[in-house]
């Protein structure tokens, strides 16, 4: 198994399946949150399920694991890239029209991460975590304090460019992950640039309805 | 109408492979546009010469497009401004009178510099070496048709053995990448009866090889196919990491 981090091909099938896992992931993460448009004790009991029960601890301890690997990965990636590359650098700048995201993967992907803990401490600590740690001021009304938060336009913004640049990471991403695990030629490799596309604009706006709803409904 | 015209060139100048280089800038006057790129260059070098200069050193053989040995990153570009040839096909009449034109060596960790303008690519030697070949001798050509494939197959061969192992890819990845190349030898074997046998074994050791050789991993971000002068599709990328995956799971 050691081809998995030896190889070149190893490692972006890692980065490949960790990032479809995330993909996943959103998707889940979207629909349930929706149900926050529809009606707020539906939220409340999809949270009640998703609290400090054994099922819901070992979904996050694994998707913190998809994370992890996905984020280590991307670190390793790049600085091996960087070095392939070499020191010295071309002066005239790469007039080669690629893909903007493409070659903004890890920035745009640091920038989420950034996004990720912000979004952990605002709701994940004060939900889950003090839950689990037996802390009396967890909130068991998770309705509550989304909606409080969101009354803040600049929470709203700075949610909203996160998702922003999810958008640009998947528009590449989506695609990159089916080609690097090989399921691409000359007629998917078009259907999957624009699935990616469609795909990365549903999660854009499922996610951006949120807080909008809730800072002009409440 | 191809005319005469005078530009100014910015060519990057190094004595050797430890040797620092630098940006030289030359004027030339009344260039035929209908000259190509080289001749162009054989036309400076003749004047550095008669003025007793170091002429400036860089790759050509065939100067057709087949052999795959010039190179240049010309304003930007491997192989220049034009689309799908290579320098040695590319023609004055793509640049204006008066302009600048930036000419430098590829550049990666994979392709360690010569001298100015040549690099060194035999690390695509030796990951030919390690497995892209038939290690059998099938013999002659065979009469047309006595092994069926099928047409799509054949194309798709076709298309990848096309790959004149220029560097171009490797020149205009942000990665140091070799992928392209890889894939478009890996391929172009893999989808013939001849090739096929091999085809597990010899996708794990060239990948072992371009890995071991210090060149990045791919991130898809199509460079390479959009400045291949032979239009190596990155569909190859793709069958490359099918066979390699499928190599590596069933061990
Ligand atoms: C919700 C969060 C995220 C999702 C859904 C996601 C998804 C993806 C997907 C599907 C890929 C394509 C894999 C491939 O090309 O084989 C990818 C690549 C990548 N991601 Fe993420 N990612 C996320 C977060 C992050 C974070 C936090 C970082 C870095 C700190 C990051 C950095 C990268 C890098 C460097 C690549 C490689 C570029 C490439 O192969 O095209 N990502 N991501
Ligand atoms: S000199 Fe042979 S391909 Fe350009």
């Amino acid at each position: 198994m050691s081809w998995l981090i030896k190889s070149s091909i190893g490692r972006k099938f890692i980065m490949s399946i960790s990032g479809l896992f995330m993909i996943l992931f959103l998707l889940f993460h979207m629909s349930m949150n929706l149900a926050l448009v529809f009606s707020l004790e539906a939220y409340d009991k999809i949270c009640e399920l998703l609290g400090a029960n054994w099922y819901a601890i070992i979904g996050t301890l694994v998707l913190a694991a998809g994370f992890a690997v996905h984020i280590i990965y991307a670190i390793m990636l790049t600085l091996q890239n960087r070095k392939a590359r070499g020191k010295e650098r071309y002066e005239s700048s790469s007039k080669t029209p690629t893909q903007w995201s493409s070659k903004n993967m890890f920035i745009l992907g640091l920038s989420i991460l950034l996004f990720l803990i912000l979004h952990l401490y605002q709701l994940w600590y004060n939900m889950q975590f003090k839950e689990l740690i037996g802390d009396p001021t967890a909130v068991s009304k998770g309705s509550e304090l989304v909606v409080g938060l969101f009354q803040n336009s600049w929470v709203v913004l700075v949610y909203l460019a996160a998702f922003v640049l999810l958008w640009f990471h998947l528009t590449h991403g989506f695609w990159s992950a089916l080609h690097t695990i090989g399921w691409s030629n000359k007629v998917w490799l078009k259907r999957i640039k624009v699935i990616g596309n469609i795909f990365a604009t549903l999660i854009l706006i499922g996610f951006s309805i949120i807080p909008i709803y809730l800072h002009f409904a409440y | 109408m191809d005319k005469n015209i005078n530009i100014k060139l910015r060519i990057w100048r190094q004595k050797g492979p430890k040797e620092k280089g630098a940006f030289e800038t030359y004027e030339l006057e009344n260039v035929y546009q209908g000259s190509s790129f080289l001749e162009m260059l054989d036309i400076l070098n003749n004047k550095l010469i008669c003025e007793g200069k170091e002429p400036v050193a860089f790759d050509h053989d065939c100067r057709e497009g087949i052999c795959g040995m010039c190179s240049l990153y010309i304003n930007g570009h491997p192989h220049g401004p034009d689309e799908d040839v290579t320098t040695c096909q590319l023609h004055m009449r793509k640049f204006n009178d008066g302009d600048t034109i930036t000419i430098e060596p590829w550049r990666s960790a994979g392709f360690p510099i010569i001298k100015d303008l040549m690099v060194d690519r035999s690390a695509f030697d030796k990951i030919i070496q390690a497995g892209g070949y038939v290690s059998v001798n099938t013999g002659g050509a065979p009469d047309a048709n006595t092994i069926p494939i099928e047409k799509d197959k054949a194309d798709a061969a076709m298309d990848a053995a096309a790959c004149i192992g220029c560097g171009a890819c490797v020149a205009a990845c942000k990665n140091g990448s070799a992928m392209l190349f890889v894939a478009a030898k890996v391929s172009h074997l893999a989808l013939l009866p001849q090739g096929r046998i091999e085809a597990a074994k010899r996708a794990k050791a060239m990948v072992a090889k371009m890995d071991e050789l210090g060149f990045g991993n791919c991130t898809n971000t199509g460079a390479c196919e959009i400045e291949c002068p032979k239009n190596i599709s990155i569909t190859n990328i793709a069958r490359l990491n099918r066979e390699f995956l499928k190599a590596k799971f069933k061990d």
